[in-house]
């Protein structure tokens, strides 16, 4: 019996294939799932009592720095599934385990789309992990229930977003060390926006212009307003407009070093 | 399937920065043959199963398997063909059936039948009570049973095997090449076989091609090659080793006996094996008294010997022209011994 090319599974199926196994592969190795999880929380304890002083610098929104703080979890979290997803593919790369894919019809897309499945699962459950270690730090949710389930949305497309870029890291270089070596940089760009303070308080004339064109800073913002302020229309939409653009841009070029990198004749 | 089941006319592919790794290679392959590609690390071996699986694209030339041009009918010839390729890729996180059950949806196995096939496949390797344990925890040998089952998930015509035993105890080689012929043979499956063992090509394959440096050297069935290269010799080791001279002058209506250690003593059989005997008269007859008697029959290293220069076994290590591929495949495969 040979399969012609035209019978081939179709992409939901070929998708719902390889989610699976993402989906299966992250949930069996519960040390990459908590211990990521773990280490923003940390900070966020360790910073939300360490620089709680903060709140007396005028200008700083009346509200406590725990609240303030509560949207750089779910900004971190976002990073690191950024790196377990580049990381999981790139093995895949190196392993062989690719070309084994490869020599199937699985489209493209629907490897990527599955192999970031694993990356959405974990996007959730530390989501509501860090929403409900908030609330349980006395950190108030100014928008309301509603407004919860919107930063579980914001942080779970942010999530995505990062998860592509690890993907497209991992696709271009084929090595689990360069997805590695970029978590740095991706960190560094999360130090060097409003996570601390708000825009305006950050006095120091470069970083106060690096943090404004820093698009890190409007994924936090937009988050940030749900807890802090309420229903902020301009906050959510540039926090939202920044994640939708960044999840079309890390996906399509993804997509577009998958093709590459899937190279069959 | 009407024609010859793999052809490959004047195959070449370049690296960049890099010699040919293969240099022009032509070959068919029947339906039903196993065909053993014969050739030490580096020598071409993979880089032409990369590119008859549609993994890679041929520098120049052109091929065909399963009747599908590997450059424009890509899909087509993936459709046809099963490979397990050098490194057992599998998921060490997955179980066994998990890894089946992926493949047989990729493949668009019907549903209703996944589950069947998975099953069929796992008895036929051995695997079914390690089917629902992590593929982390298998032997190698198991490792190499499942990917064998995982390229015969969409019961494909032709098998690519790229040095499936490398690395396995006898036992687990012997069963695998049990299964291989056992496809072959049973269920007409062309087999396409790399291997860098002499004694898999000479059990397996029905045919051989040796490559060397991108090139094939010599292509024949195993009794073939052997006979080109000439008869068998005789290893003849004195009960006493004083009587040497006397045994060197004995062989010498043989041909001219070559001197080995612990005094052995080696003549060629110019009528081939039929001459053993006679020897042993001529031995018994000058009162000749031996400790041991060794015929050897010529083998596949020896064709290698007679049409490189080099014994294969070594042959990967003086290799300076390996690509960068197979340089990597290499160091892998030490790092991981």
């Amino acid at each position: 019996m040979v399969v012609e090319p035209a019978n081939a599974s179709g992409l939901l199926a070929q998708i719902g294939a390889v989610g699976r196994r993402s989906i299966t592969r992250t949930l069996r190795q519960r040390a990459l799932l908590i211990f990521p999880m773990l280490f923003p929380l940390i900070l966020f304890a360790i910073n939300g009592s360490a620089l709680s002083a903060a709140t007396k610098i005028p200008g700083f929104p009346p509200v406590s720095y725990r609240a303030f703080l509560l949207a750089v979890p779910f900004m971190q979290g976002a990073l690191f599934i950024a790196v377990t997803a580049g990381i999981d593919l790139a093995r895949d790369i190196e392993s062989g385990f690719f070309n084994r894919l490869a020599l199937t019809p699985l489209r493209g897309s629907a490897l990527l789309a599955g192999q970031l499945a694993g990356g959405v699962v974990v996007a959730v459950l530390q989501s509501v992990v860090y929403l409900l270690v908030g609330i349980a730090a006395g950190v108030g949710i100014a928008s309301g229930v509603g407004g919860a389930l919107v930063l579980l949305v914001l942080s779970i497309l942010i999530a995505f977003g990062f998860a592509g870029v690890g993907a497209l890291i991992a696709l271009r270089s084929g090595s689990g060390e360069a997805v590695q070596a970029i978590f740095p940089l991706l960190f560094v760009t999360l130090f060097l926006s409003s996570s601390s303070l708000p825009r305006p308080l950050l006095r120091v004339q470069w970083f106060h212009d690096v943090a404004t064109y820093n698009p890190v800073s409007y994924l936090i913002e937009g988050m940030r307003s749900l807890v802090i302020t309420g229903w902020n229309g301009q906050a959510l939409a540039m926090g939202f407009g920044f994640a939708l653009a960044l999840v079309i841009i890390s996906l399509t070029l993804a997509n577009i070093a998958i093709k590459n990198r899937l190279v069959r004749t | 399937m009407p024609g010859p089941a793999i052809v490959v006319e004047q195959l070449v592919r370049e690296f960049r920065k890099g010699p040919r790794a293969v240099d022009g290679i032509n070959l068919e392959v029947s339906p039903g043959e196993i065909y053993g590609f014969l050739g030490p690390n580096g020598a071409g071996k993979s880089t032409t199963v990369l590119m008859l699986t549609t993994l890679l694209p041929p520098t120049s030339g052109r091929a065909s398997v399963g009747g599908f041009d590997i450059v424009h009918e890509g899909a087509h010839v993936r459709a046809s063909i099963g490979a397990a390729l050098q490194e057992a890729a599998l998921d060490a996180i997955l179980t066994g059936r998990e890894h089946l059950m992926l493949q047989a949806t990729l493949q668009g196995i019907p549903k209703a039948t996944r589950v069947r096939r998975a099953d069929e496949l796992l008895e036929r390797v051995g695997l079914v009570e390690a089917a629902n344990r992590r593929v982390g925890g298998y032997s190698g040998g198991m490792k190499r049973r499942l990917d064998l089952a995982l390229a015969l998930v969409h019961s494909p015509s032709i098998l690519f095997l790229d040095e499936p035993t490398t690395g396995l105890d006898l036992q687990s080689r012997t069963a695998l090449w049990d299964e291989v012929a056992r496809l072959a043979h049973d269920e007409g499956m062309t087999v396409f076989l790399t291997t860098q063992y002499l004694e898999e090509a000479d059990a397996l394959a029905d045919r051989v091609g040796i490559i060397d440096h991108g090139k094939i050297v010599a292509e024949d069935t195993p009794a073939k090659l052997k006979a080109e290269i000439g008869s068998p010799t005789v290893e003849v080791l004195p009960a006493d080793l004083a009587t040497g001279d006397a045994i060197a002058e004995a062989l010498g209506r043989f041909g001219s006996p070559t001197r080995g250690g612990r005094g052995s003593l080696t003549v060629q059989l110019p009528d081939g094996e039929a001459q053993l005997a006679e020897l042993v008269r001529v031995l018994d007859q000058a009162g000749l008294h031996v400790a041991s008697l060794h015929l050897h029959q010529p083998s596949l290293d020896d064709v290698f010997l007679a049409k490189t220069g080099r014994k294969l076994e070594g042959a990967a290590e003086e290799d300076p022209d390996a690509t960068p591929e197979e340089t990597t495949k290499r160091s892998r495969r030490r790092r991981g011994r």
